[in-house]
């Protein structure tokens, strides 16, 4: 990250937005946001993810200058904005419920942030009718929010937040009011308008697909802390620790003490006595506790003797038809509640519940985090 | 109605019968009309729906629309003279109204009067004609008395003139012709100061004697003006209100609904004790050297007490309303309105104000309606000037017992109220008004 110049290749500047040691607290008494750094590039889409109350949308209304840090800085293109008020900062936001001007047409919704920057009339008129269409609602100026659907208010709502062309947009939970196949092709379009205006957004979401779907980089929040940052990719394969694990995509734990520890591979023996060997990521020392996370796709059923690193006895549960794949829940090393995924291809064999099977995996898959 | 009704569902099969053709009806299973078919499973609902609104519904008939008929049948009611003078009236239909009637007129007329003081009821047609031709009751009772005993003299005309000279008036006739036909214009024309003249045309009372015009223009302001200073006052309590957080906002809904639990007679008498001029905000003033001790001032007993006093007592309707509607908008507005980059001044004017116009609307239809209808604050601290058109309409009822025109001043209040409602109604919309 650290170049001597301010912009890249492409022209994008780095740094765009930069949040430096950032805590915020409401009642002088506990932090809701505890320390949040963040160097965020010009085009990027980045998202905050977490659990309600985890500190994510209070970071985004410090960035839009609805709530001031209690310490720290935020800079917007290097420059501090920290006490600067919201109407000059010039960033776009769509709010959670849209927060659509119900007395005025989606028009002159549309037009408001350019007639409060004294446009004239006619770049008005243009301005909007494009933004309209860039939303495919051309025909729908004269009508109020409340003849939208969800859908459409939702578009509305993107297109004006981009219609005063800002560099940076913020989203709050724009999509947690629709349903899922219209949340799903929302997605694709702001992941489109987003490619296609190179603007800068922040997104905060509690949908874990949602953020996998359509980020550069997701910021996992915990408690007012940020767990890991990175790419959906480095999350899903390589979460850092045990939240993280857990929260991005489905997970199977099991806690147990360290045994053995080299650079490449951590021993750990399991409270029912099993050793399980494990890739070593979060785990400082011998003795300590440790979550083993391993993804219910990287398990394979009945192994070889001999082909896998680590075999363990299981019996089966349950098997739930999904489709496309079968969700089979074994109890394994006495976790009830270990699932495996298989794909639902031709010459699978289905078990039945009560089936006693032995399932395996890789040193690679299964990680040892903090406990 | 979301009430399940056991028995009266609708065969689920019916509908499906219609037999492709458009035009011919649906019909139910039953082979029924799918709409008779709706309507007798329907007809439970709505009875009993209607069964339990009954008692509202006949206490509102009893005590609401049965008195607002009375009113406005007695303010155009005028029967003393076909009830208690028949024989007059019906041969007075005769007359074409130019000079004077014939003898037959006048013998039904001293035969109605004859008869009259026998019974003892000529009093009520003497003062009902009186309001309209000042002397007829003396003319009535005086003519009646002098006429007890006479029997069939040469002519009733010239008998009857003899004793009052009145009866050779032209004027009165016209009266008698007029009030016989058991309706009149004539309390309609008083509380609008006009009269009928001499020749039955009519006029506007003479200056001095106009009072009922002024009075309801003057009520209409003073309403206007104690709506707008109610929304004054009212609009930043109610945002606030709205805004803070709920243990400080109920604390101050308390402030605001205590009037409501203090009597109404309490809280105007409060008013005349500081108010009036050896009162509380006087002596403050004289204390603090603003005003001179010898020139105290007038705030009570006139327009300024009414319209502080009833601005007061009817700061709560628009309070409310306005809660309720600012309680529904959410923050969000004013943050959307603020990130796209309108100032605080700008996202309130065009955003948040705008939104708050159905609470405005309600408010002030309710502040308005109850002022312009107030009767007690008025009388107490109103003073001279500071009285309401009400105010009057208590008079003619209690004190001088013209009901007629009492009558026809409160309908033609009930006909403004009702013009003004509509006149909002075609420029806000009523769907534009919240009350809660």
């Amino acid at each position: 990250m650290e170049t001597p110049t301010n912009t890249d290749r492409k022209g994008k500047k780095k740094s765009f937005v930069v949040f430096d040691s950032v805590q915020k607290t409401y009642d002088g008494e506990s932090l809701v946001v505890k320390n949040f750094n963040l160097d965020m590039d010009q085009g990027e889409f980045i998202t905050l993810l977490g659990p309600s109350g985890s500190g994510k949308t209070t970071c985004l209304m410090m960035m839009a200058g609805f709530e001031v840090p209690t310490h720290g800085q935020i800079l917007l293109d290097g420059v501090p904005i920290t006490r600067l008020p919201p109407h000059k900062r010039g960033i776009g936001m769509v709010f959670q419920n849209y927060a659509l001007f119900p007395h005025m047409t989606v028009a002159e919704n549309l037009a408001f942030p350019l007639q409060v920057r004294n446009m004239n009339k006619s770049d008005v008129t243009a301005k909007v009718k494009r933004a309209l269409s860039m939303v495919r609602l051309d025909n729908f100026g004269d009508r109020r929010p409340a003849q939208l659907s969800g859908g459409q208010q939702q578009r509305v709502a993107v297109a004006r937040a981009l219609v005063f062309e800002p560099e940076l947009v913020l989203m709050d939970e724009p999509l947690g009011a629709l349903d899922k196949n219209l949340r799903e092709e929302m997605q694709f379009e702001i992941k489109h308008i987003h490619d296609q205006l190179g603007v800068s957004m922040i997104y905060v979401t509690h949908d874990q697909s949602e953020a996998l779907t359509m980020s550069d980089r997701i910021a996992v929040f915990d408690d007012g802390i940020v767990q890991q940052l990175a790419s959906p990719e480095a999350l899903y394969e390589a979460p850092e620790n045990a939240f993280v694990a857990s929260f991005i995509g489905e997970n199977n734990a099991f806690v147990g003490d360290v045994l053995e520890l080299s650079e490449q591979e951590a021993s750990v023996k399991l409270p029912t006595g099993q050793v399980v060997r494990a890739l070593p990521v979060n785990v400082s020392g011998k003795g300590q506790k440790s979550t083993l996370s391993l993804r219910p796709e990287r398990v394979v059923i009945n192994p070889e003797p001999g082909t896998q690193p680590n075999i363990l006895d299981a019996v089966v549960h349950e098997v739930i038809y999904m489709g496309d794949h079968l969700r089979t829940r074994f109890s394994v090393a006495g976790n009830d509640n270990f699932i495996v995924k298989t794909p639902n291809s031709f010459g699978v064999s289905r078990h039945k519940a009560g089936d006693k099977i032995t399932v395996g995996w890789n040193v690679s898959d299964c990680r040892a985090l903090d406990a | 109605m979301s009430v399940s009704m056991p028995g009266s569902q609708t065969n689920p099969e019916s509908g499906v019968v219609g037999s492709g053709g458009a035009t011919a009806p649906l019909l139910a299973a039953d082979g029924r009309p799918l709409k008779v078919s709706l309507r007798r499973a329907m007809f439970k609902n709505k009875a009993r729906a209607l069964l339990l609104v009954s008692p509202l519904l006949i206490f509102l008939f009893v005590a609401f629309v049965m008195p607002i008929f009375s009113m406005l049948t007695r303010s155009v009611e005028s029967n003393e003279v076909i009830t208690l003078l028949p024989n007059t009236a019906m041969a007075v239909q005769a007359w074409d109204g130019e000079g004077l009637p014939d003898e037959l007129t006048f013998a039904a007329l001293a035969g109605d009067l004859k008869q009259g003081q026998i019974d003892r009821n000529l009093g009520r047609v003497a003062s009902r004609l009186n309001y309209e031709y000042s002397g007829m009751r003396s003319t009535i009772t005086g003519t009646a008395r002098r006429i007890t005993n006479l029997e069939n003299p040469e002519s009733w005309k010239e008998t009857l003139i003899d004793i009052n000279s009145n009866w050779a008036d032209t004027g009165v006739w016209r009266v008698i012709k007029r009030e016989s036909s058991g309706y009149t214009l004539s309390y309609y024309l008083a509380a609008m100061d006009m009269r009928y003249d001499e020749e039955g045309k009519i006029v506007r009372q003479p200056e001095t004697r106009r009072v009922y015009v002024d009075l309801m223009i003057k009520t209409l302001w003073m309403s206007i003006l104690i709506t707008f200073m109610c929304f004054i006052l009212g609009y930043p309590v109610a945002f606030l209100l709205a805004s803070l957080p709920l243990s400080t906002s109920n604390l101050l809904m308390m402030m605001v609904l205590l009037p409501f639990w203090t009597s109404l007679l309490v809280r105007t008498t409060s008013w005349i004790a500081i108010l009036q001029s050896q009162g509380v905000l006087n002596n403050i003033l004289v204390a603090i050297g603003v005003v001179d001790d010898n020139n105290r001032l007038q705030l009570i007993y006139n327009q300024i007490g009414t319209i502080v006093a009833m601005t007061h007592i009817l700061l709560p309707f628009m309070i409310l309303p306005l809660y309720s509607v600012m309680k529904s908008i959410s923050p969000s507005y004013m943050r959307a309105a603020r990130s796209m980059g309108a100032t605080g001044y700008t996202a309130f004017r065009r955003v948040y104000f705008p939104q708050t116009l159905p609470g405005i609307g309600a408010g002030a239809i309710l502040v308005f309606i109850l002022a312009i209808g107030y009767y007690i604050t008025p009388a107490l601290v109103g003073g001279e000037s500071g009285r309401f058109i009400t105010n009057f309409i208590a008079y003619h009822m209690q004190v001088s017992l013209n009901w007629g025109l009492a009558a026809a001043i409160a309908s033609i209040l009930l006909g403004a109220v009702i013009m003004l409602y509509l006149l909002y109604n075609r420029i806000v919309g009523s769907d534009n008004l919240k009350l809660g």
